[in-house]
């Protein structure tokens, strides 16, 4: 996993509460066997209509957000399955950054693994990024050391969990982490 | 000691290693896969050189991608190596897979309980939202992502942050015709779709003791509907008389085993994170409206005015359903006309959702112009309802007879709902597209999508005469 410190990029507004999973990356394709290639599915059935023609009124298709790699919505983003194709579509699509008051825990989860930095900000600090994403082209600087996102004239400090914020600064693979408990793991199972 | 609920119970017995300012490395038990959300996991053991540390504790079927039809024959080249992965994978680490053709192949949240697997007191994982209806056992079930799908075929392990604990405490009895799929429906729509987020729910309550293992999986299931991971049920006699003799109980020791399950019940005097109290006997059938599972009334309301009550984002919500769905504000819900009914999914296609099902169809005809599916959420579902002649009397009355699968839950296979037509859905999400491009959903329990197949419309099963408790 590449390690994530410090980010800077477009952002662009999806104004919606409860996107879910279904939304992100709708089921038809969940049949593929890879993980790499799912941005162009991304928000599928929101971003093309029936032949495939782009919608030209969704926000990802606008000229304007073109290379976005932040993107901000509304609460309870990424409800629903347990799909980790969320997760890859958004990050295969070029997105780096998502901030909404709040996420679901699945999907945070998920997001975690694969290095994609999820910040949970009050919903009057959406609101405001939310509108001046809509208003210009809106950059933000995202600061995973000091937990702040910044842009000219505005510094938001956000939360997040010692161990997550670790993991994501080193890049780290969990499994190699957790192989080296192996003497552990095995005198449990010893016990039982 | 201090007095624990089971949650705690089972987290300290599967406690390996802990540290400070990291979560904790957890056991798991029961590691349970399916075509969709494995292979990517396997590709990553095999890129690392990683083998599968337990396959004995790793259950593979097909479910999610599968065709239904008699025939079970998909043209579709990429489901079609979707399913041949899952094989090549299970064959190469040892790893047992109900197979399409296999007598217990399934629905992964049903196959499970059905064949023991699920027990009391058990960490059970699956990449599957859904996995949380094991928790009916009393065991801590949760979904995962297909990383940690990875991580626990690697090292048979998860490293989790303690939730948060809540009960969901259901007071009173519930009424004629109020069905478990009612109340879980009725929580959600009363206390939101993100009540949950962050908690591992336990559901007590007089009205969920009286609940039979089935029911009590129907509650179970949709906790992620309500935004929480997990959601479990103590065990009680209930519990212990459903497991006594299935396959993959040590039945030799069986007592043993049911004095051990039945001491993780919640202690008395243990205390939650939070507490919400609902009423059961409040409860009447209900319908979803919108698109998502808080959306739902009980079949005596009308549609909502987007205008009045509601603040700007409510009523933009409820507006923005309301199109999606094609209905008029302020409609009653029984005058809403359904194109197709499914009877099926994790959430309601064990034995008894098609016998409450069949008691309403009986000698009765689909409503012209109405498709309508039933789809067994096993094989072993299947041959018991044929055993006890419910296909017949499904066919009789005009409706399909599937083989076992998820089906139009998710319309991964050829079971689609048509963009713009209406389906009363035993099943556990009403989201955009879910059953089908452009579909409308409307969630129900079993009996009501039985007596909606029949009608052409929602009706209040209250008012049949066949329905008992
Ligand atoms: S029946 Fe539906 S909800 Fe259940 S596991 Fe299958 S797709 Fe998921």
């Amino acid at each position: 996993m590449e390690p994530f410190k410090k980010h800077r990029g477009l952002v662009c507004p999806l104004d919606r509460r409860n996107v879910d999973t279904d939304q992100i990356i709708p089921k038809q394709f969940l049949k593929r066997i890879e993980r790499q290639g799912f941005g162009e599915c991304l928000f599928y059935h929101w971003r093309f209509d029936d032949e495939g023609n782009k919608k030209q009124d969704f926000v990802l298709n606008k000229e304007k957000y073109k290379g976005a790699s932040i993107l901000i919505a509304g609460e309870n983003f990424g409800c629903g399955s347990s799909r980790e194709h969320a997760p890859w579509a958004l990050g295969d699509y070029g997105f780096k950054v998502i901030i909404a008051p709040s996420f679901a825990d699945i999907f945070y989860n998920n997001c975690q693994k694969n290095g994609l930095l999820l910040i949970k900000l009050d919903e009057d600090n959406v609101k405001l990024l939310m509108q001046k994403a809509q208003q210009e082209s809106f950059y933000l600087d995202v600061d995973l050391v000091n937990q702040v996102v910044v842009s000219d004239g505005l510094s938001i400090p956000f939360d997040i969990d010692a161990y997550q914020k670790k993991m994501l600064l080193e890049g780290l693979d969990e499994i190699a982490v957790t192989l080296k408990l192996e003497d552990e793991i095995r005198a449990y199972e010893q016990t039982r | 000691m201090k007095p624990r609920t089971i949650i705690e119970k089972i987290w300290d017995k599967h406690l390996i290693h802990q540290e400070e300012g990291k979560p904790d490395l957890l056991y798991i038990d029961l590691h349970l896969i399916h075509e969709v959300t494995s292979p990517q996991a396997f590709e990553g053991l095999r890129i690392h050189g990683r083998k599968v540390r337990r396959p004995d504790l790793t259950f593979a079927t097909v479910d999610h991608n599968i065709p239904t039809t008699p025939s079970r024959v998909s043209k579709d080249p990429i489901s079609i190596k979707q399913m041949s992965t899952l094989e090549k994978n299970c064959q190469e680490n040892g790893i047992e897979l109900m197979d399409i053709g296999h007598p217990n192949q399934g629905i992964v949240h049903i196959i499970g309980p059905e064949l023991g697997l699920t027990q009391p007191g058990k960490t059970i994982v699956c990449g599957d939202s859904h996995t949380s209806t094991h928790g009916a056992f009393g065991a801590m079930a949760f979904g995962i992502g297909t990383s940690e799908v990875e991580h626990v075929l690697a090292t048979q392990t998860l490293w989790q942050r303690k939730p948060k604990t809540m009960q969901i405490k259901v007071n009173g009895k519930l009424g004629r015709g109020v069905r478990a799929k009612d109340l879980i429906l009725a929580i959600i729509g009363k206390f939101g779709f993100s009540v949950g987020t962050g908690y591992i729910v336990e559901y007590t309550g007089e009205a969920i003791r009286s609940l039979t293992m089935e029911e009590r999986m129907t509650v179970c299931n949709m906790s992620i509907e309500a935004g929480a991971r997990a959601g479990l049920i103590s065990p009680d006699e209930t519990t212990v008389a459903y497991l006594k003799g299935r396959k993959f109980v040590d039945n030799d020791r069986f007592d043993e085993l049911a004095s051990e399950w039945l001491s993780l019940a919640t202690d008395e005097g243990a205390t939650y994170d939070k507490t919400i109290e609902i009423d059961a006997a409040s409860i009447e059938p209900q319908v979803t409206w919108g698109t998502n599972p808080s959306m739902c009334l009980p079949i005596s309301a009308t549609l909502p005015h987007p205008d009045a009550q509601y603040n700007v984002e409510e009523k933009e919500s409820i507006e923005k359903a309301l199109t999606y769905m094609g209905l008029e504000p302020g409609m009653p819900i029984a005058d809403i006309k359904v194109d197709y009914v499914f009877i099926g999914s994790c959430t309601n296609a064990r034995l008894s959702d098609l016998q409450e099902a069949a008691s309403i169809v009986k000698g009765k005809k689909v409503k012209e112009g109405v498709r309508a599916l039933i789809v067994p959420g096993s094989q072993l579902v299947k041959l018991q309802a044929e055993e006890l002649g419910l296909d017949k009397i499904f066919m009789e009355a005009g409706f399909e007879w599937r083989q076992s699968g998820c089906s139009m839950c998710l319309a991964m296979n050829d079971d689609v709902v048509p963009a713009g037509k209406r389906c009363a859905s035993t099943s556990n999400r009403n989201f955009e597209g879910r059953q089908g491009n452009g579909s409308r959903t409307h969630l129900v329990s079993p009996a009501m999508a039985a007596a909606a197949a029949i009608n052409g419309h929602f009706v209040d099963i209250r008012e049949l005469e066949t329905v008992h408790h």
